[in-house]
């Protein structure tokens, strides 16, 4: 993984609440064996009519929204299933952080694995995020603060070690490799064999 | 004496094998890992990439479920009736098991079947285990008192390299229910309406505890439904205390521990519970005698009324939105709705008891013309044991579809879907935008609602039914 240290991008904002990962990546679409590729299909029934046309109405699809690496979502954002494939095509779409009040469980602990960078911020930063679509952002991993072009600041916090690995491009299955002694132990010593 | 404790934090710190600390999570062993072709070739790529083997191939337990047609299957060619690149997902995974070792339990065998049937079926899931799949359901395991919780796709490569996952300690929300659910109100009905009070995002970093009166009254499967859904409410798991209703499941299944070994497992299972005096960081409480049959009307599975009552009224963007999409008004019943499909199956209803409930309801009736149902077993034990029952006779002079077993309509992953506009009743757990086909709605119900609806040709109260 590439360490992740800085983003510097506009927004594009989705105001829908409990955005699903079956929305961001529909079902049909996971019947690939790679990881590579899932840009094209993200959000594609909100992107697209039955037609296979763009919905002009749509934020992702406005002049405005391309190249914007960062999503300001509505609350509970990731909400579903528990596909990798939804952090897989949100990268390949290019969006690089997710900013929300809410961020299921499972969505964040696999974006964060793959250097898309999930955070939570309060209510009222997220309000103006919300109401002031395509400013420029700066989210510091190292600070933990998000600046808007024009100074303010807003500050969120993030599990250590999820930092630390994004900070450095950690790949996690290497740490965990480095604990075989303790789980070979572990295997050993145990009352109960499963 | 040690403080009290949850019946979480027993299982959980059973596990632990490197502490968490402020700059690093646990590590936590897990003692099954059911796999299955979605989520897994990209794991399957990074040991390869890595020259890793499966640490523990004896505990984990592959199967193909959502990729498979539910149409017979002895060839390739009938494969492809779910589509190429589904096909070609059952032929990796196929080939994955063989290059890494692993015993699928596929095509022949006799067992295949959704991950989350399969597990406690076999007698695999087990009160006090850790039990992880590259799915979010597999909080349904947690019915036995087993920690069991969905992880993604490169989570399933550390625990096939290692036997061990990364994580935060969770917290902890009791769920009580009290009371006793009234006739012809089901489990489903009961985690519905858990979700429609505590909301989609309820749950979120917490484990759920279901304890209460009305919980220790269910069997099994009904329990299985229950814990199921805790992913619907935003939660990781969800975890019910084993009892004797849990023993006598598990006593004399294939995998489960035989003779001396089973005395022994018994004893130490009795001890899973959480003990008085413990605290959670939260408590919810439910009145069960007061539930009804419940539907949902949204597009998540928060969006739920009772199917007495009309859908609500609410001033929200998003509330309107997701009514929009499902052409439903409010201060309207749902029963004024018809019906184009219905599906009984999946994860959540699609093991023998619910089967049965369907045909309960199907016997002597005919499904209502226009209607198309379709009646999918979890698993393919599932199905002999229907069949040899003769529920499938019944499914089918009523004239609903019996078909093979797997995911299905569940996620439409295999060309099982509705089309756009349709409504669907499903027994399932997702009524997403899209889950069930492009434009397709779709209402979740019990099995007994499912099968009532197919008979009147509208969402209908089960009651009516008996
Ligand atoms: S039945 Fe549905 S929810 Fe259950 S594992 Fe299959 S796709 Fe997932």
């Amino acid at each position: 993984m590439k360490p992740v240290t800085r983003i510097q991008s506009h927004t594009v904002v989705l105001p829908t609440r409990d955005i699903d990962t079956d929305q961001i990546i529909a079902a049909r679409f996971l019947t690939t064996t790679s990881r590579e590729g899932l840009g094209k299909n993200a959000f594609y029934d909100l992107r697209y009519d039955k037609d296979g046309k763009e919905k002009p109405e749509f934020a992702l699809n406005q002049p405005e929204a391309k190249g914007c690496g960062i999503l300001i979502a509505g609350n509970n954002f990731g909400c579903g299933s528990s596909r990798e494939h939804a952090p897989w095509a949100l990268l390949d779409f290019g969006i690089e952080a997710v900013i929300s009040t809410e961020i299921a469980d499972i969505f964040r602990n696999n974006a964060l694995k793959n250097g898309l960078v999930a955070i939570v911020v309060d209510d009222d930063s997220h309000q103006w995020f919300m109401d002031n679509p395509g400013v420029e952002l700066t989210i510091d991993i190292e600070d933990l603060s998000i600046t808007g072009n024009d100074g303010r600041t807003t500050e969120f916090s993030m599990d250590g070690f999820a930092r630390h690995c994004l900070l450095e491009g950690i790949d996690q299955l290497g740490y965990l490799r480095q604990q075989q002694d303790a789980i070979a132990q572990f295997e050993e010593n145990r009352s109960w064999k499963p | 004496m040690s403080s009290p404790t949850t019946l979480f934090e027993k299982v959980w710190s059973d596990h632990v094998v490197v502490e968490e600390t402020t700059d690093t999570p646990a590590v936590l062993y897990i003692d099954l890992h059911i796999v299955h072709e979605v989520t897994t070739p990209q794991a399957f790529s990074v040991l390869r990439e890595n020259k890793l083997p499966v640490r523990r191939r004896d505990l984990t337990l592959p199967t193909l479920d959502h990729s498979t047609p539910t149409t017979p299957v002895s060839s390739f060619k009938d494969l492809l009736v779910a589509g190429e690149g589904a096909a070609r997902q059952v032929r990796q995974m196929e080939q994955n098991c063989e290059e890494f070792g692993l015993d699928l339990l596929g095509y022949g065998s006799g067992r295949r079947g959704i991950v989350h049937v399969i597990g406690p079926e076999l007698g695999a899931t087990q009160p006090g285990k850790t039990i992880v799949c590259g799915d979010s359901h597999t909080s349904t395991h947690g019915a036995f008192g087993a920690l069991a919780f969905g992880i993604g796709t490169t989570e399933v490569g550390h625990v096939l390299a290692t036997q061990c996952l990364l994580q935060r300690k969770p917290k902890t929300l009791a769920v009580n229910v009290e009371g006793q659910l009234p006739p012809g109100v089901t489990a489903k009905d009961l985690i519905l309406a858990v979700i429609g009070k505590i909301g989609v995002d309820g749950g979120t970093g917490h484990v759920i505890e279901y304890r209460g009166g009305a919980i220790t009254a269910l069997d099994m499967e009904a329990r299985m439904t229950i814990c199921n859904m805790s992913i619907e409410a935003g939660a990781r798991a969800g975890m019910i205390a084993p009892d004797e209703t849990t023993f006598e499941y598990l006593e004399g299944r294939e995998r489960s521990p035989q003779g001396a070994e089973w005395d022994e497992a018994v004893a130490r299972w009795k001890r899973l519970r959480t003990d008085d005096g413990a605290s959670f960081d939260k408590t919810v409480t439910i009145d069960a005698n007061k539930l009804t049959p419940m539907v949902t009307f949204g597009t998540n599975p928060g969006m739920v009324v009772s199917i007495e009552n009309a859908v609500p009224e609410r001033n929200d963007a998003s509330f309107q939105k997701a009514l929009d999409y499902m052409q439903v008004e409010p201060g309207k019943k749902m029963t004024e709705n018809a019906v184009d499909v219905v599906f009984v199956g999946s994860c959540t209803n699609g093991r023998i008891s619910d089967i049965a409930e369907a045909a309960r309801v199907l016997e002597g009736r005919k499904v209502a013309n226009g209607v198309r149902m379709l009646v999918v077993p979890g698993s393919e034990l599932v199905k002999a044991e229907a069949e040899a029952r003769g529920l499938d006779r019944i499914i089918v002079a009523a004239g609903a579809e019996w078909r093979e077993a797997g995911c299905s309509m569940c996620i439409g992953m295999n060309g099982d879907i509705a089309q756009p506009g349709q409504l669907t009743v499903s027994t399932s757990n997702r009524n997403f935008e899209g889950r069930q086909g492009v434009g397709a709605r779709t209402v979740l119900a019990s099995p007994a609602t499912a099968a009532a609806s197919a008979i009147a040709g509208h969402v209908a109260d089960p009651r009516d039914f008996s």
